[in-house]
């Protein structure tokens, strides 16, 4: 899955899972006629627009393949939201099966034991995005797939676990206070002492760097896939 | 006032709040200093966290107590009824208020009917939830807080800003000055100086009130007691000292039987402090009896409604099973950057968010917007020491919502349901906002993008070149 994001920000960020991917021995294939997981109506409370989205994206996906996406917010959506979306519907059952298959990128790698072999890369620090971290309960996947890259050191940064304050459509409905929460992250972050910020998950990335930039912070961002697929 | 049909419930939400919640947001985040104590209450409160766990094993303890709290909310009905039955049976009274405005007539009609004049008050939700202060002021009573958080916040005439820490957004300069202008006189600077301070104070007080009026942390229905939890002793004092003893509840704060109540009463301070007692739990079965030497002439339990029999069996049911430790408050990014106060409601945080909305009522002027303060990060869930999802509820609060920016986005996402839901339109959509893009960025940044993107911009910029550069 490419994700909206990716696709409408950075579509550097699937091409280079993708490549991770394949890299690692995998068979790809990513669907032409692929959308959005519905998240952004799901969590603004508009549940109908969202499934009408998000039954575009079970028809896409439909098969036995192991779907693999570079983001633990869209998995998140699929694995842990879709079974409420979809309950009671016609086609709850597809629903299901979709959200069985799902897997967020990092994820998938550690299941499979598998190695993308990147370039070398040096230090980075990593932030914990909220729905990898607490809806798909993981913090370990990504930093297991960083521990592949040659000469790549985690340094931690403080609060880690925070959320830096994107939250979807609260970035545009409570500006000040999701730049307020920007800003600790980015501090956090720089005052890690790496030169550099990944995470599993675009939304956050494009905040926590538009935020740096507004407001002069040195901290650079890159997607988890970009580091893994370079 | 145009006639609008407003289906509210006695109104949760305070009416002097003024401003949107998202102006008050941006006015709460002026304030240094509230940042600071924000910041040193969570962080204490995320350390002692961390303790508990390590020595209890805070994860089993959940578990055990979500069952009790579920299984609660299943069978509160009759357990409401095993508690009225032995309350009466201990020589209390009972009354079921079915909203504020019925617990209220009650209260001040007995305060009137009794000729009291002063009535001494312990912490307690329920009460700010029906704003009896004001109803007994209004009926010429002089009402004293007793708790240290809650007269402090008398004092300075503002709201709780959490559910047990109620004076948290202040330090102690700011009381200080506070104790200077109500006793005129000179005030200790030091933390014990002022608490011995307000002791004196509030004894005064206490000798004078014909009625306690206190909250209740848990109700145990097979033996007719009541739960209140405290730190201070004041609770002790308003439920033992006047000559009548008011205790005001919502009615899910009822437990079946002793067993559960141990189990909530040890979870309790571990989530809500972080330690693993709190310094005085009482437990009241009724008025004083024949022979014993202290207590109440007479109790009075008022059960109150208010909005929350109607959510058993909704989907917003395992929101009763909140035990009120604020848990989820410190642990709210949001919360402790803005404070209790921005929520314009005595709920605030997260639960304060799912539940004032569901209490007024989903067009509530006051609490519609509430369940979009949030990133949805679920800090919440995770601290919450009876497992509600807090952040699921959230999101079925948000679909609840009557409000008008709600109503506005619909439209949009209308119109993004229709061209996401096929690939030919997708792409067309995302082949113009890129083609924007380009054309916008300078040095692979958009500073300033139109429509609903400028409230993206006005904060931060937008990459239009992926990796950003910096």
């Amino acid at each position: 899955m490419r994700t909206c994001l990716s696709d409408a920000i950075a579509p550097k960020v699937w091409k280079a899972t993708r490549r991770a991917l394949e890299r690692a021995g995998v068979d790809v294939k990513v669907p032409r006629g692929q959308t959005c997981c519905g998240q952004p109506a799901w969590n603004s409370g508009h549940p109908d627009q969202a499934r009408a989205v998000a039954r575009h994206t079970i028809k896409v996906f439909a098969g036995p393949e192991e779907v693999v996406v570079p983001s633990g917010s869209c998995a998140g959506m699929v694995i842990h939201s879709y079974p409420e979306l979809f309950k009671g519907e016609p086609d709850e059952a597809e629903a299901l099966d979709l959200a069985a298959r799902t897997i967020e990128f990092t994820q998938f790698l550690a299941k499979h034991d598998l190695n993308p072999r990147a370039k070398p890369c040096g230090a980075v620090t990593v932030h914990d995005s909220c729905h990898m971290l607490r809806m798909l309960g993981d913090d370990t996947s990504a930093r297991a797939a960083l521990d592949l890259v040659p000469g790549l050191e985690v340094r931690e940064m403080a609060n880690t676990d925070q959320c830096c304050g994107f939250g979807g459509t609260f970035a545009l409905n409570y500006p000040e206070l999701s730049g307020r929460l920007g800003d600790q992250k980015a501090h956090d972050a720089m005052n890690s002492g790496a030169p550099e910020v990944v995470a599993c998950d675009l939304g956050c990335l494009m905040h926590i760097a538009g935020r740096a930039h507004r407001t002069g912070i040195p901290i650079r961002a890159r997607h988890i896939s970009e580091v893994l697929g370079s | 006032m145009s006639t609008r049909r407003r289906r509210t419930q006695g109104g949760v939400t305070y009416d002097d709040v003024t401003g949107t919640l998202r102006e008050r947001t941006v006015e709460a985040m002026r304030d240094p200093g509230l940042a600071a104590n924000l910041r040193t209450a969570g962080t204490a409160w995320a350390d002692q966290r961390e303790v508990m766990d390590h020595d209890y094993g805070f994860e089993a303890m959940r578990d055990r107590a979500r069952e009790i709290r579920r299984s609660n909310i299943r069978d509160m009905p009759a357990l409401l009824t095993e508690l009225q039955h032995n309350v009466r049976a201990n020589g209390g009274t009972v009354v079921r208020a079915a909203d504020a405005a019925e617990a209220c007539r009650y209260i001040v009609g007995l305060a009137r009917a009794r000729g009291a004049h002063t009535v001494a008050k312990s912490k307690s939700m329920a009460t700010e939830e029906i704003k009896l202060n004001d109803a007994l002021e209004d009926a010429g009573l002089e009402v004293v807080e007793t708790d240290l958080g809650e007269w402090i916040l008398q004092l300075a005439n503002e709201h709780p800003a959490h559910i047990i820490a109620p004076a948290i957004h202040l330090n102690k300069e700011q009381v200080a000055e506070l104790f200077r202008q109500e006793s005129d006189g000179e005030v200790p600077d030091d933390r014990e100086g002022l608490v011995a301070h307000a002791r004196t104070r509030l004894r005064e007080k206490f000798a004078q009130a014909e009625i306690g009026i206190s909250g209740v942390n848990l109700a145990v229905a097979n033996t007719g007691t009541v739960c209140i939890v405290e730190n201070e002793g004041n609770a002790r004092l308003v439920t033992s000292q006047p000559r009548i003893h008011v205790a005001v509840m919502g009615m899910e704060r009822v437990v079946a039987n002793w067993d559960e109540a141990a189990h909530i009463l040890q979870v309790l301070p571990m989530a809500a402090i972080g330690y693993d007692a709190a310094n005085y739990v009482n437990l009241i079965s009724g008025p004083r009896r024949e022979g014993e030497a202290d207590g109440p002439e007479e109790f009075h339990l008022v059960i109150i409604d208010g909005g929350r029999g109607a959510l058993r069996g909704s989907e917003f049911e395992e929101a009763l099973a909140c035990i009120r430790c604020g848990a989820c408050l410190y642990s709210c990014p949001m919360w402790r950057t803005v404070g209790g106060q921005a929520y314009g409601s005595p709920y605030s945080g997260p639960i304060g968010a799912v539940i004032t909305p569901l209490l007024e009522g989903p067009s509530s002027e006051g609490s519609r917007d509430l369940p979009f303060m949030s990133t949805l990060c679920g800090a919440c869930g995770d601290a919450c020491p009876v497992g509600i999802p807090l952040q699921d509820l959230l999101v079925k609060a948000r679909e609840r919502s009557r409000s008008p920016e709600k109503t506005k986005a619909g439209w949009a996402f209308r119109l993004w349901s229709l061209m996401w839901r096929r690939g030919i339109t997708y792409r067309f959509t995302i082949a113009v906002w890129r083609l924007g893009l380009r054309m916008r960025g300078k040095d692979g940044w958009v500073r300033r993008l139109p429509g609903p993107g400028a409230e993206w911009t006005r904060v931060r910029d937008m990459p239009s070149r992926w990796p950003p550069r910096r």
